[in-house]
């Protein structure tokens, strides 16, 4: 068992269910409990969809036990084909049917339905969400197209002279981290250098849509979470190759340009680039000069985090303190990462697990999911949303990507946003007492409301959770050493208040006074 | 229709209660984990862990998860393949969780141990882990277990089930002393307007079920009255005249008429003469038929339709129909219990199409053909309705809302007018 508070994602049916709320005309059969239709809640409500999800539930019950729950499946396909006369049908198990093992899939393909039957393996003990929304879609790409693969060693159509290349974007989805206007975003960025886009899929597309996916010059796989394993298997097949740089990002998206150059052949300097981003501007603008150094800790699936910190580091100039995700697929990437910004990765599923990293190295920032929200608000950090999973509120009416330059753009007032506006926090650190703007109270900004010592409970989260020696073995505090520590902004106060007593403990100091507090300021060089 | 319909239908017409007709097929639903949203909230020294998958974490979290925690009352023991391949002993690993949750709350009184569908699939028997983890915890912590699968229960249910396991704990009322017990989550402030109303009358001592610290259980015996507030508490009514309590019979307090009759029912049980009860509600019967009259101007005449969900379909009904001029075209309930809704359904029509369970495509046909002003579901078809150009109520507000009693009579009404007020406002 795993004790959980929060989970990143969902099992891996609810993937699957993404995959089929993307896509149109394809139906999804569960077999899955009563009570399991929650799921639809996530496309009506949290995305606001207007229709309901491509989706039929047995919904069996205690007393379905004992009699035969599989003729309840074939029940449920045949009116679901009856009533929804998808082109394409897929069967899968939630959690608890996978446990009394009906064979759902192997009961549709043996019932003679005129359409194709795709029975899906979602383990949804060892698996979770993405995971299924990959494997269904490579299932799916796979299943369609596989009677068309060339044969081997024929040659590829050439494009006509004189024709705009064409790509397929990958990956986005339904539930996805503003997969709708990313597609926007990149559709723009890609014909404004000369690309045409073929196939996006699965969001939007239908069966039919699928088949033409060959018809491309080459993929970008948008979301490699979603789309890797397709894309892998389009590009060993129809030797279509793969843009894989995620244009997140100011210094991705020209990296990825120049991706999309070298495949097409495109003179990318000669093209006019219509489309331009604020972001480098404000960034470098005097304004943000006290963003300098500030200490950010990401957390989020993989694509995400690495392209957040190459921004926080690059392009914002902050620096990244920790970097982490929940997405042990796709962990190399971020071990990469990681290792260029020289800091520990963090590899888990496991929420308190994160919240422990982030009371330890007590980051002036947090960029992560709807998780490190509910730890952000514990420990009193601000905190930015840079992934899935979210709520209702990241799925936004106005245009709001992450890709491409409007994307930078998002970002830029996204994540800076939550931080103390510059003169507020420079008043704050000088003048102490004042009723209105103190340590206490959120940034004025961000309206009334106090933090209710929401510092304090920071810093005794970092002494608890470091297991660090502080009143009762080894090192204390003096009492004016305490009260000058209280004179450090907020912000900064946990950071301080560790290096202080790793500084006393090195140096085997019992007491620490406002003496050792500043020798370890000078030490540490903050 | 089966001969045993038949003849029920029969035997009903008789006596003027409208027919159910029984449906089965896809149900849209919570299960019984939902509960857990509104009980950690009503109880506040109670943590619910969930015994289940990785879909019960991530119903509770899109369910709960868009207010943000800085300490969540709740999580989930999510089952690995080592459980399931018995290679872990379920019941150490339980151990071990628990006490890793009870280490990060030290100021939990009562842990409920929540089972689900996977925990019952699997046989895990968590009621022997509760009595093993309250020998452990002894004096501090008190462990309890209850089902909230979608398997054994449907949305409120859960709310039943986790009453109906804290009853056997209840310490026992001392011999000859008479009590009245108020069972059903109620928002604080419809508790304190009712404990008003009884004081006036004389009626006492009263105790609420669930209390709002889970560590002060109210006594139980012989000399208890139960009234009850929610209607979708069979299980624990029944467990509470096992203990000795005498249930009295009364319609749910919805609406002036509902929660006088409620009233009533306990004034009854008191020797209280109904001209007491008159004088006492006078005041708050005339305000709550002001504010009414606001909100039956908008809702007399509309139609209305119910899909399964809470429970709550039939009172409200009730109150709709007869206290807002409204038309009842269909109202489906997720389970009916005859005996505890015996009051409402004299007071509905007798030809009224009343359905219990659910075969969603179906019922939406219905709906799609009854084409009503309003329906009452679960929001994973409300916009999906509204998109139909239908107007909707999404019925989960209903259990998240102050509705019982007098004063908040009209913002039940208003509930319903607002989605018509809304479609009337709106040019875009």
């Amino acid at each position: 068992m795993q004790l959980t508070l929060w989970s990143y994602e969902g099992p891996p049916h609810i993937g699957a269910m993404r995959l089929a709320a993307s896509m149109k005309g394809l139906h999804l059969v569960l077999h899955a409990p009563q009570g399991d239709t929650y799921a639809d809640l996530l496309f009506t409500m949290i995305e606001r969809r207007p229709q309901r999800p491509p989706v039929s539930y047995t919904t069996f019950q205690a007393r379905e036990l004992g009699s035969d729950t599989a003729e309840l499946v074939k029940t449920t396909i045949q009116q679901a084909y009856d009533r929804f006369k998808p082109s394409v049908v897929m069967v899968g198990e939630s959690c608890t049917a996978e446990l009394i093992q009906d064979q759902p899939g192997a009961l549709a393909q043996g019932m003679g339905l005129p359409v194709p039957v795709l029975p899906l393996e979602l383990p949804a003990y060892t698996r979770k969400e993405n995971w299924g929304a990959n494997e269904t879609f490579y299932q799916l790409v796979r299943g369609l197209l596989r009677s068309r693969v060339p044969a081997p060693g024929s040659e590829r159509e050439l494009r006509a002279a004189g024709a705009r290349p064409k790509a397929n974007l990958l990956g986005p989805s339904s539930l996805g981290f503003r997969c709708r206007d990313d597609v926007v975003e990149v559709t723009r960025l890609l014909d404004g250098v000369g690309v045409d886009v073929n196939v996006v899929a699965p969001l939007g597309a239908s069966p039919e849509d699928l088949l033409r996916i060959p018809e491309a010059d080459f993929n970008v796989c948008l979301y490699p979470e979603i789309a890797d394993q397709a894309c892998n298997w389009l590009e060993r097949m129809f030797g279509q190759p793969t843009v894989k740089t995620v244009p997140i990002g100011i210094g991705a998206t020209r990296d990825f340009l120049s991706e999309v150059a070298r495949i097409t052949g495109i003179e990318i300097d000669a093209t006019e680039q219509p489309i331009w981003s604020r972001m480098p501007w404000y960034s470098r603008s005097v304004d943000s000069t006290y963003l300098t150094g500030k200490r950010v800790f990401i957390f989020a699936d993989a694509t995400h985090a690495v392209a957040a910190a190459r921004i926080a580091a690059e392009e914002l100039g902050f620096t990244v303190v920790g970097l982490g995700t929940y997405a042990r697929e796709f962990a190399r990437d971020l071990r990469d990462a990681a290792k260029r910004y020289g800091v520990e990765p963090l590899i888990t599923d496991d929420y308190l697990e994160v919240e422990a990293r982030v009371a330890e190295l007590q980051p002036e920032l947090v960029l992560g999911t709807q998780m490190e929200r509910h730890i952000a608000k514990r420990l009193g950090i601000p905190c930015a949303v840079i992934s899935a999973p979210v709520h209702i509120q990241d799925f936004p009416s106005r245009y709001a990507p992450q890709m491409g330059y409007e994307g930078a753009n998002v970002i830029f007032d996204t994540w800076v946003h939550p931080l103390m506006m510059g003169l507020e926090e420079h008043l704050i650190t000088m003048f102490r007492e004042d009723f209105e703007f103190h340590d206490a109270a959120t940034p004025s900004h961000l309206g009334p409301g106090t933090r209710k010592s929401a510092p304090e409970q920071a810093e005794s989260a970092a002494k608890g959770e470091t297991g660090e020696p502080t009143d009762d073995a080894g090192t204390i505090w003096a009492p004016e050493a305490e009260q000058e520590l209280k004179k450090i902004p907020f912000f900064v106060r946990g950071k301080a208040r560790r290096n202080t007593e790793r500084f006393a403990e090195e140096r085997g100091i019992q007491t620490i006074t406002v003496e050792t507090l500043y020798d370890a300021k000078a030490h540490f060089g903050r | 229709m089966s001969g045993v319909d038949a003849q029920r239908r029969a035997g009903a017409e008789a006596c003027g209660v409208p027919n159910v007709n029984r449906e089965r097929g896809q149900r849209q639903v919570f299960c019984g984990l939902a509960g857990i949203v509104w009980l950690h909230r009503k109880i506040q020294d109670a943590f619910f862990l969930v015994v289940g998958s990785r879909t019960c974490a991530h119903l509770l979290q899109s369910a709960a998860g868009v207010m943000i925690f800085a300490e969540p009352r709740f999580a989930t023991a999510i089952l690995q393949e080592r459980d399931l391949a018995g290679l872990a002993d379920c019941h150490k690993e339980l151990d071990r969780v628990v006490a890793e949750v009870l280490e990060r709350r030290p100021d939990i009184k009562t842990l409920f141990l929540v089972g689900s569908c996977p925990s019952e699939v699997i046989k895990l028997d968590l009621s022997k882990a509760a009595e093993r983890l309250s020998g452990v915890y002894g004096g501090r912590v008190r462990v309890v277990d209850y089902s909230a699968s979608g398997l054994e229960t449907t949305f409120t249910q859960g709310e039943d089930t986790c009453l109906n396991a804290l009853v056997p704990q209840m310490p026992v009322i001392a011999d000859g002393s008479r009590s009245l017990l108020v069972v059903g989550t109620l928002p604080d402030v419809v508790e304190d307007q009712f404990s008003r109303f009884f004081q006036e009358l004389g009626i006492g001592p009263v105790h609420y079920l669930p209390p709002r610290q889970a560590s002060e259980l109210p006594p139980v015996g012989n000399g208890t009255s139960v009234l009850l507030a929610q209607p979708f508490l069979s299980e624990t009514a029944r467990m509470l005249q096992k203990r000795g309590a005498t249930l009295l019979s009364a319609p749910f307090p919805l609406g002036i008429e509902g929660t006088l009759g409620w009233l009533q029912a306990a004034a009854d049980a008191w020797g209280i003469p109904e001209e007491r009860v008159k004088e006492v509600t006078a005041a708050a019967v005339a305000r709550a038929e002001r504010g009414l009259a606001r909100q039956r101007e908008l809702l007399a005449g509309k139609r209305i339709s119910f899909l399964p969900d809470s429970q709550l379909e039939v009172p409200i009904a009730r109150f709709l129909q007869r206290e807002c001029g409204m038309e009842l075209v269909e109202v489906a309930t997720p389970f009916l219990d005859r005996q505890l809704m015996e009051a409402e359904l004299g007071l509905l029509p007798s030809d009224l199409r009343l359905t219990e369970g659910q075969d969603v495509e179906r019922q939406l046909d219905r709906v799609r053909e009854d084409r009503p002003d309003i329906t009452v579901c679960g929001l994973g078809l409300a916009n999906p309705l509204e998109a139909e150009g239908l107007r909707t109520k999404w019925s989960i507000e209903l259990v998240f809302s102050p509705i019982h009693g007098f004063d908040q009579a009209a913002d039940l009404a208003e509930l319903f007018a607002r989605p018509l007020v809304r479609g009337a406002l709106l040019q875009v």
